[in-house]
């Protein structure tokens, strides 16, 4: 039993077979970009055990097809388990060996990658000084004791969690938090409008607001925006219900004066330095539109290791700074509001390729010129 | 007699070299040197460019050539025609530069539908109609066109531009503008005095401001309207954003109180080339280039260099050759000649002589390694494959002669013409997009994808042979099949190689400028086939999964594989990669697709209707015996 599973997996018909279906599944995974959007299509292709089908759109499925996570699984067993029975150092097999070892190590760093890399964006206005960037994709709803003008005492409620927050506990005060209503994705109007609903707020800007829900989007240049309605109370006592949204600013109230701020916001992710924007720049060809180069500079300002200085930041040249790394992401150079939007990425196994890459192209390379050899060898003999 | 095996060649690669050399501009009879008026600069595009490449890419954008018609026989060059539009509009209007297919624009338009040439004077009665239905069009997503849709939106951009260009040196319905430029230049003074008192908040003479406000508000217009930038910079160390279009150029020209010398030997050109003055027309040109040698060199050189290579067409050249040498190829086989095989060798030689001179000569031209753009790309595979083919040839056995020299010459003349269909797009220098413009990668990212595109192509071009010999060649026997197989088992090596390489090049450039190693972007995604596709022949390979058979039959689906990598994900229209956006190559690439198909499905042709001995011996089948017992000597 033991003997044939491992046969199984020793076999280079399974690998042909994996090779096979990942041929197949990439390109499926790919025109299915163009209808759901590259995230969607990603995590149902790609980051998946198997490809689910949902007859006429239920919410359950019938798995169609072997997904990425276990075809790359597979294909990572069936090496390792070539790598323990065909073992043998010798000099004809020495460039297979490091080509496979590559894409181990390959296959490896882009699971880690899948598991442990966050992306998030940084947005700074000309000028502007931020410690924290800003997630693509998570929302958090946070209520925060103001009253300190100096230092703000904040609770953030990951929205994922909303429905199932019953209390929020500031340390002065411990509010019960009640979600009304959630859309995943809203936009806001002034009037009544087709498939608006009023908001029920009856504290702060909400009050005069209504809600569209919109289905959420998959496109890659466009972002949902959630909104809830939330109902805050002391003790069973009603403070009030108030509309949150991506697209308002915090709202504040006061209660046993103390004053207090509530917002729904892009969850975000601090840092122990600051970025300042100090200029930026979109060049374009002369004569046209095209773009030649987006660049951004910024100033790093690290109190802990007193380290200040400008950094500049362009296509194809990004800032490395403990463990995050920034991008020149987008920009509105021309508007009355210049800003700059940094996408800020921590990936703590990137250097994987580089070296999976050396690997595999030294062992290719080595295998080739070996045939290459041969085959003339034979050639002339 | 025997001895033509020894001479022809020769003959062939001397009269073919003849050809390329003797490819000399066309003199124009008129005495105009319409060769030297293309060669001045402008710059277009974001990048300095001859006058003859702006007339040449306008043509490929408006009717598909690089020429215009005066009638049905007589063609006009692209610089005469330039000319015509720049001074004489009235004429250019009656030229037929416009190329109409849809059959209901055509219908539309109220034009003849049994021609395809068109001049503006015919398409002018429905203008109005034209940017009615152009309007609504622009509404509509550019993916969901129709085809009627979206050749009223080429039509309407060709239209326009076309009307740029006639507003490009003079104001279009001006009758004497040299005459106009004098009188304007004797307001400047005083309307430039007056400006300036203006703006210091003096006195001033608005009389002078009211006398010059018409021509500049002429002026404006036109300089709205123009199409490149004429009028290099005042000083000659400014970078090339200064160049000035005409009209902006005549504007500016109140503030400085004079006018820039380009526009008054432009106007001069203009004026003596509408009263039909030889002499005059070449004088101010001969001043204008004389001046532009001493204070624009760099401008000024690549203008010649540039249009040089556009008269020399060396790619198109070497396509021709290539058709010409693969068709002997194909006789030589029919007719088992030396003669022809060793002539088809000599033009595959000149051919990517050519070829090669003309992928350097554009690097040099645009300073960037060979592969930039889709245009570019199809340039460098076809030059890949033939270095390929050339190689085998020389190094295969001789049972195999030829094989080297048709994957050479085919390879190159169909990516020849997809190269000719691309440039149809305009410019094929066009600038690198931000992220794009970068040396580095594009020399090794790019540059060894597409070395992986060749090598794909070579196996698949071979498989193609190897299934349409085992149904149709009664001499292809096992000692040919194998030796095919190995060709194709190398080339699919190499092509592992390089495309595993620079798909982590790419991984790489992305994690660099994007902030992930792998996005699973279309393009990414594209390149990660090629390799899973390539390492599945390998593995199936060393398996003894398949044998010669198979081998041809998966090489050749390596075709459809890359051919979906190199144009397909573009045509998705998402992603990162989406630059290179075509919509008309889709019905190619599905017709390629099939085409592949139907040849994949020759292989599994029963026996009885093959004619080679290999395909006929039941036991020679991918699983027959006599594979295995090759399988097993191979191993």
């Amino acid at each position: 039993m033991l003997s044939s599973l491992f046969q199984f997996f020793t076999s280079l018909k399974l690998t042909v077979v994996c090779l096979g279906l990942a041929t197949l599944l990439v390109f499926v995974g790919t025109i299915a970009q163009v209808e759901q959007g590259l995230y969607q299509a990603q995590d149902r292709y790609f980051r998946s055990f198997f490809v689910y089908w949902s007859p006429g759109g239920a919410d359950w499925g019938i798995p169609v097809f072997p997904g990425g996570y276990l075809i790359g699984g597979l294909l990572t067993l069936n090496l390792i388990a070539n790598y323990v029975r065909r073992y043998k150092f010798n000099r004809a097999n020495l460039g297979l060996l490091t080509v496979h070892l590559g894409l181990v190590l390959l296959l490896m760093g882009q699971l880690f990658t899948d598991l442990l890399s966050t992306e998030s964006a940084i947005n700074l206005q000309l000028g502007e000084t931020k410690n924290y960037s800003e997630d693509f994709f998570a929302s958090e709803l946070v209520v925060a004791d103001t009253t300190d003008p100096d230092t703000a005492r904040v609770v953030s409620i990951p929205t994922t969690l909303l429905p199932t927050t019953p209390t929020v506990r500031l340390p002065q005060k411990p509010f019960e938090l009640q979600v009304r209503q959630f859309w995943p994705n809203a936009e806001l109007l002034e009037n009544a409008g087709e498939g608006t609903v009023a908001s029920g707020a009856t504290d702060g800007v909400g009050r005069t607001l209504w809600v569209q829900g919109r289905p959420p989007t998959v496109k890659m240049d466009e972002r949902n925006v959630p909104a809830a309605t939330v109902t805050l109370s002391d003790a069973g006592k009603p403070l009030g219900t108030w509309l949150v949204s991506g697209l308002l600013r915090p709202q504040s109230f006061a209660h046993e004066g103390r004053s207090y701020e509530i917002a729904l916001r892009p969850k975000r992710h601090y840092t122990p330095y600051s970025l300042t924007l100090l200029d930026l720049r979109h060049d374009v060809y002369p004569g046209t539109d095209i773009p030649k180069n987006f660049s951004s500079r910024v100033r790093i300002d690290n109190p802990s290791s007193g380290e200040n200085r400008e950094v500049l930041i362009f296509m194809n040249n990004p800032l490395r700074y403990q463990g995050l790394t920034y991008y020149q992401y987008q920009m509105a150079a021309r508007g009355p509001v210049k800003s700059s939007t940094l996408q800020v990425v921590r990936n703590p196994s990137w250097l994987t390729p580089y070296l999976a890459c050396l690997l595999v192209g030294a062992g290719l390379t080595w295998q080739f010129l070996a045939h290459l050899i041969g085959f003339l060898k034979q050639r002339s003999a | 007699m025997k001895n033509y095996v020894r001479w022809l060649p020769w003959l062939v690669a001397g009269l073919a070299t003849l050809w390329v050399v003797s490819g000399i501009l066309p003199r124009s009879s008129s005495g105009f040197e319409l060769g030297e008026f293309g060669r001045l600069p402008v710059v277009l595009n974001g990048r300095v460019q001859p006058l003859d490449s702006v007339a040449r890419n306008s043509l490929r954008q408006l009717r598909n050539k690089q020429t215009a018609l005066r009638d049905s026989r007589t063609r006009v060059s692209a610089i005469e025609w330039l000319l015509e539009a720049f001074n004489r509009p009235a004429r250019a209007d009656e030229l037929k530069s416009f190329r109409i297919d849809n059959p209901e624009l055509l219908g539309l338009l109220k034009l003849p539908e049994n021609e395809k040439h068109f001049s503006f004077s015919e398409v002018r009665p429905s203008l109005t109609e034209l940017e009615r239905q152009a309007r609504r069009v622009d509404e509509v997503p550019a993916q969901n066109r129709t085809a009627f849709e979206k050749q009223t939106m080429k039509l309407y951009s060709s239209l326009v531009l076309y009307q740029r260009l006639k507003n490009s040196l003079s104001p279009e319905f001006s009758t004497n503008f040299l005459a106009e430029l004098t009188d304007y230049e004797q307001l400047l003074p005083a309307a430039s005095a007056a400006a300036q008192a203006h703006q210091d908040g003096g006195q001033f003479d608005s009389a002078a401001l009211n006398r010059i406000m018409v021509f500049v508000r002429r002026y404006s217009q036109m300089a709205e309207l123009s199409h490149p930038l004429m009028v290099p910079p005042a000083d000659p160390r400014a970078p090339d954003t200064d160049w000035q279009s005409m009209g902006a150029s005549l504007v500016a020209a109140v503030e400085k109180g004079s006018l820039h010398p380009a526009v008054k030997w432009y106007a001069q050109m203009g004026r003596a080339y509408n009263q039909g003055d030889v002499n005059g027309f070449n004088q101010a040109l001969g001043e204008y280039r004389g001046w532009l040698a001493a204070h624009f060199p760099q401008a000024y050189s690549k203008g010649q260099w540039e249009s040089l290579f556009n008269r020399k067409e060396p790619f198109y050249k070497a396509t021709a050759l290539y058709t010409i040498a693969f068709l002997l190829v194909c006789f030589s086989w029919i007719r088992e000649s030396a003669a022809l095989r060793r002539s088809a060798y000599a033009l595959v030689v000149v051919s990517l002589s050519i070829h090669t001179l003309g992928l350097i000569y554009r690097m040099a031209l645009e300073g960037r390694p060979p592969v930039t753009n889709l245009y570019s790309s199809a340039i460098f595979i076809g030059w890949g494959a033939a270095v390929f083919g050339l190689v085998l040839e020389r190094f295969s056995k001789s049972n195999l002669g030829g094989l080297g020299l048709a994957t050479a010459a085919f390879i190159g003349l169909v990516t020849g013409i997809i190269a000719h269909n691309l440039a149809l797009g305009g410019d094929t220098m066009e600038m690198m997009r931000a992220v794009l413009d970068t040396n580095f990668w594009l020399a090794t990212h790019v540059v060894t994808i597409t070395i992986g595109y060749v090598a794909t192509f070579v196996a698949g071009f071979l498989g193609i042979v190897f299934i349409v010999f085992g149904v149709l060649n009664r001499a292809f026997d096992r000692a040919t099949a194998v030796g095919m197989e190995r060709l194709m088992y190398g080339a699919i090596c190499f092509a592992t190689l390089f495309s595993f390489i620079g798909t982590v090049l790419g991984g790489i450039w992305a994690d660099q400028s994007w902030g992930r190693f792998w996005g699973w972007d279309p393009k990414e995604n594209g390149a990660l086939i090629i390799v899973l596709w390539n390492a599945m022949i390998l593995h199936a390979r060393w398996g003894n999964m398949i044998q010669e058979r198979g081998m041809a039959v998966m090489s050749v689906f390596g075709n459809v594989v890359t051919s979906y990598s190199w144009f397909g994900v573009n045509m998705l229209g998402v992603g990162l990669h989406s630059y290179g956006f075509m919509d008309s190559g889709f019905k190619w690439l599905l017709l390629f697709v099939v085409s592949q198909a139907i040849i994949m499905g020759l292989a599994f042709l029963p026996a009885a209707y093959c004619r080679s001995q290999l395909f006929r011996s039941a036991n020679s089948g991918p699983q027959g015996k006599a594979a295995k017992d090759a399988a097993a000597q191979r191993a």
